[in-house]
């Protein structure tokens, strides 16, 4: 999946998250993580961003990541939407998701 | 049989409210991704409730999604996601015709094909919110196999009446008695449209009661709050429940003594009775009424 | 015989009376008098001086020494900050700061910390900037975190010796009556600064409004206090008190609340003339509301409410169904507009409130307490200090006290917040231990200490999600998932005292 322009998804709300995707210049992945539960979940939640980066078959974004304590199904959702946005992809492969 | 007193509106953006819906212990949750969801957000909710269902467990609570019309941009990716999602319900609003019921009923069949889903394993809910939907009532309910329930819908159908919602609801009787009569003649449940009022119980207490009483299954309700006296409303009497339990009780021994005929308190008992019996004995289960103790009142007099 | 100031002749010695002491002139032993009868001049009759730092050299304090204050102007606290500034520009150095609690308000203490002027803390907590500084070891020597009973018993016993207590009063009259339930600042109750006057070795009251004398009814005495200090304002009011606190529409609160009524209905000890503490959280006041409707419905009234009072507390008393209010500590502007109206809502001091070992405190006579938690542990053990990350952010409060003192204790807490589990393998922090805690109301269930069989046999059939406290726990960690453990340098910043000075935990500092 490639990014075309910046997508974002989720809000600041508790419980949820606040993505935004774009191409890298430099064609890597990047993630920026703010989360006020970082010091106990930030290790996963990079991980969970990696591993959802990798099954999309992307790889080059940076990823900004605000999280206001979502859980893992929360994000993958915000970040999945942050990046059919970006890609300007609206047919979804559900089998994959 | 299962109980439908409560069914709790959850809109299907909000991770907050999502994931954990069930707490508030209400018959059935409902995930909208019609109304509360903005035209820019149906695929963020879309995808949210897709993986809430797949990762929360919402234990005993019936899973209910409202999922966008089919004549809009967004029905029929609802429709691809949620029976890969799979909840135990699809709910459609704005329900006119058969056809539109068929319709969605074949693009599950299609698409619990293409995702290898036991066919008919979605069942569906029709809402009705117009005029013609009422009219049509019974033929929307006998219209699929799927169909567990018809819901009404008052506030679209009181616009399209020409009229508003007042508080003793004169405006919605026949509305509520076509859908209630569709559903009992096609053997389906019916549960009424929801309070907006969210902070007059007492009006809400007394609606109801009213619909209780019209033999309504239970109600859509909006806020969790309201779960708690829908149910209270809907709990047996301890009198009904001596009563189903002397009928349950004759019908065991009859079974085990192979005698044909039943009689409590010199009636005749037939099956209508005995299912009613049965239902009551569950309301009393589900309102939290311990049958152990009622038990004791009657061996202790 | 010598003659004695009067003229009177007087033996040295009379049979059977110690050794006799001549009358030596009726001013010579009473110094606090007028010298001269008819002067209009007042001298040592007005204890009033110009200013904070006049009254922190006539009180004498000195390198080294302990001086307190107290928490009742909460959040709006002006004097402790004043009373530091002051001190540290005298080059003041290694003070004992013992403070009934501390707050946002005092983040100005870091600076002084930092420069020497404050070497060691004893409180019942802290809060903000300070606490993350605590956290992050910029005291040398550990805080002592003390419980409110916790704090009178250690200053009863003698072993918190207090040089000098600098304690705000939002109203005083020229000779130290003071209450403090009136003036621009007023904030109920002066339960906390009660027994430091009685207590600390030299009293300085700071006031924003001297009034005529005597200042009745009065909280703190006149024969107590040294020195007052009148100041254009204590604290600021939007800080002291929450302007009314209102039923929260949080369902989820909501449902905890009910399910905590529910609870205290079938517990068995809610019957007529019983007594509860409930408190300030958005919780607690919900629960109170639900209680009222069981009251009316079965025809009971309370016999007392204990603790920190709030508005709620305060309207079922005025409407007849709690006959008497015990208060430590007003939360909000109507358990302040009470105390000062109602004859039956009585102040109370810190050591009746919850000393363990003086002879009979209130929360021994407590049926029911609803109590919070930030953590709570499978063997039910209470974290109310430190959060998910190791930082210092809460106050022990009087939530040990009252957890063994009542009938029955009930926690009432999200079982998520977030995703942080409220239920866990060990707590952080041991506040109050779990075998005095009963039973963990949460949204998603309801445990009860399997030391209570008998509540559970009462709550079996009535319809309430009970679980074990691990089956809890369990469901929390589906949810959330497990989180990383948090990382502690081998530092010690703080040292928990548990409520009879035996310590029960210790808090490390967190590593960045």
């Amino acid at each position: 999946m490639e990014l075309i322009h910046t997508g974002k998804a989720g809000t600041l709300e508790s419980s949820d998250v606040l993505i935004s995707v774009k191409t890298h210049p430099e064609n890597k992945i990047e993630i920026k993580l703010k989360s006020i539960v970082e010091k106990r979940f930030g290790r996963h939640i990079e991980k969970l961003v990696r591993d959802i980066l990798d099954e999309m078959q992307v790889s080059s974004a940076l990823v900004d990541v605000d999280d206001r304590s979502a859980l893992d199904c929360v994000i993958r959702a915000r970040l999945e939407t942050a990046l059919y946005r970006g890609a300007g992809v609206q047919t979804y492969h559900w089998e994959e998701l | 049989m299962k109980l439908r007193r409560t069914m709790l509106y959850v809109p299907g953006n909000n991770p907050n409210m999502v994931k954990d819906a069930h707490i508030y212990r209400s018959d059935s949750v409902m995930f909208d991704l019609e109304d509360s969801v903005s035209v820019r957000e149906k695929d963020a909710a879309r995808l949210l409730i897709f993986h809430a269902l797949r990762c929360i467990d919402y234990e005993t609570t019936e899973t209910v999604v409202r999922i966008n019309g089919l004549d809009t941009p967004f029905g029929r990716d609802d429709v691809e996601a949620m029976v890969r999602a799979q909840p135990d319900i699809i709910r459609l609003p704005k329900t006119e015709t058969p056809e539109d019921i068929q319709m969605i009923d074949q693009k599950l069949t299609e698409v619990e094909r293409q995702a290898g889903v036991e066919a008919g394993s979605i069942k569906l809910f029709a809402a009705i919110e117009s005029a013609r939907g009422v009219v049509n009532a019974y033929r929307i309910a006998t219209s699929s196999e799927r169909l567990v329930g018809i819901a009404f819908g008052a506030e679209d159908f009181v616009t399209n009446m020409h009229t508003s919602r007042s508080k003793p609801g004169t405006e919605l009787f026949t509305a509520r008695q076509e859908i209630l009569l569709a559903a009992r003649a096609a053997g389906l449940h019916a549960v009424d449209t929801v309070f907006a009022d969210i902070s007059d119980d007492e009006g809400f207490r007394e609606e109801v009661g009213l619909i209780k009483n019209m033999g309504f299954d239970g109600k859509s309700v909006i806020n969790p709050r309201q779960v708690g006296i829908v149910h209270s409303i809907y709990m047996p009497s301890v009198v009904e429940i001596k009563t189903a339990r002397r009928i349950i009780r004759a019908i065991k021994r009859a079974e085990q003594e192979g005698s044909g005929v039943v009689a409590v308190n010199g009636k005749m008992i037939d099956k209508p009775v005995v299912d009613r019996a049965r239902h009551t004995l569950d309301l009393a289960q589900a309102s939290g009424i311990y049958l152990d103790e009622i038990e004791e009142e009657e061996i202790n007099g | 015989m010598a003659n004695n100031a009067a003229g009177r002749d007087i033996p040295a010695r009379i049979k059977g009376l110690p050794e006799i002491r001549p009358f030596e002139g009726a001013f010579k032993n009473t110094p606090l008098v007028r010298k001269q009868k008819g002067s209009r001049s007042l001298p040592r009759l007005n204890k009033i001086v110009d200013s904070i730092e006049q009254a922190v050299l006539k009180s004498g304090v000195q390198d080294g020494m302990t001086i307190s204050f107290h928490h009742h102007l909460r959040n709006g606290d002006m004097v402790l900050n004043m009373v530091m500034d002051v001190i540290a520009n005298l080059g003041l150095k290694d003070l004992t700061i013992a403070s009934s609690s501390l707050t946002d308000a005092h983040t100005p203490l870091i600076t002084h910390i930092k420069q020497g002027v404050v070497r060691r803390l004893i409180c019942s907590g802290i809060r903000g900037e300070l606490a993350e500084a605590v956290s992050h070891g910029v005291l040398d020597t550990p805080v002592l975190f003390h419980s409110h009973g916790g704090r009178a018993r250690m200053i009863e016993a003698g072993e918190l010796q207090i040089d000098v207590a600098f304690l705000a009063v939002p109203s005083c009259d020229v000779y130290g009556n003071a209450n403090g339930y009136t003036g621009p600042s007023a904030c109920g109750s002066l339960g906390y600064a009660k027994v430091d006057a009685v207590h600390a070795a030299k009293v300085v009251l700071i006031t924003d409004n001297l009034v005529e004398y005597p200042n009745t009814p009065f909280s703190i005495h006149q024969d107590h206090v040294d020195l007052i200090v009148p100041v254009d304002q204590i604290g600021d009011p939007q800080g002291i008190s929450a302007g009314s606190l209102r039923m929260t529409r949080n369902p989820r609160d909501i449902l905890i609340a009910q399910y905590a009524s529910h609870v205290i209905e079938h517990s068995g000890y809610m019957e007529d003339g019983f007594s509860i503490q409930t408190g300030s959280g958005s919780i607690s006041l919900a629960v109170t509301q639900f209680l009222r409707d069981v009251m009316l419905r079965k025809n009971y009234t309370a016999s007392f409410a204990l603790g920190g009072v709030t508005g709620n507390i305060v309207t079922l008393h005025e409407e007849g169904l709690i006959k008497r209010i015990l208060d430590v500590q007003s939360f909000d502007q109507e358990a302040i507009r009470s105390i000062a109206e109602n004859r039956y809502h009585t102040e109370i001091d810190a050591s009746y409130y919850a000393n363990p070992h003086n002879k009979g405190c209130a929360t021994n006579k407590i049926n029911v307490v609803v109590l919070s938690a930030m953590e709570i542990d499978t063997d039910f053990n209470v974290n109310v200090l430190t959060g998910s990350d190791g930082v210092i952010r809460g106050a022990s409060g009087g939530h040990s006290d009252t957890a063994i003192g009542s009938g029955i204790s009930i926690v009432v807490a999200p079982l998520i917040r977030g995703r942080t589990a409220t239920v866990v393998d060990r707590v952080d922090t041991i506040i109050t231990p779990g075998e005095t805690v009963d039973v963990l109301v949460t949204d998603h269930g309801v445990a009860v200490n399997p030391k209570r069989r008998d509540i559970y046999d009462r709550l079996k059939t009535k319809h309430l999600p009970l679980y074990s406290i691990e089956q809890l726990k369990q469901k929390a960690e589906k949810v959330t998932g497990v989180p990383e453990p948090v990382q502690f340098e081998d530092k010690i910043v703080g040292v928990v005292e548990y409520r009879d000075g035996t310590i029960i935990d210790v808090v490390y500092q967190v590593k960045d």
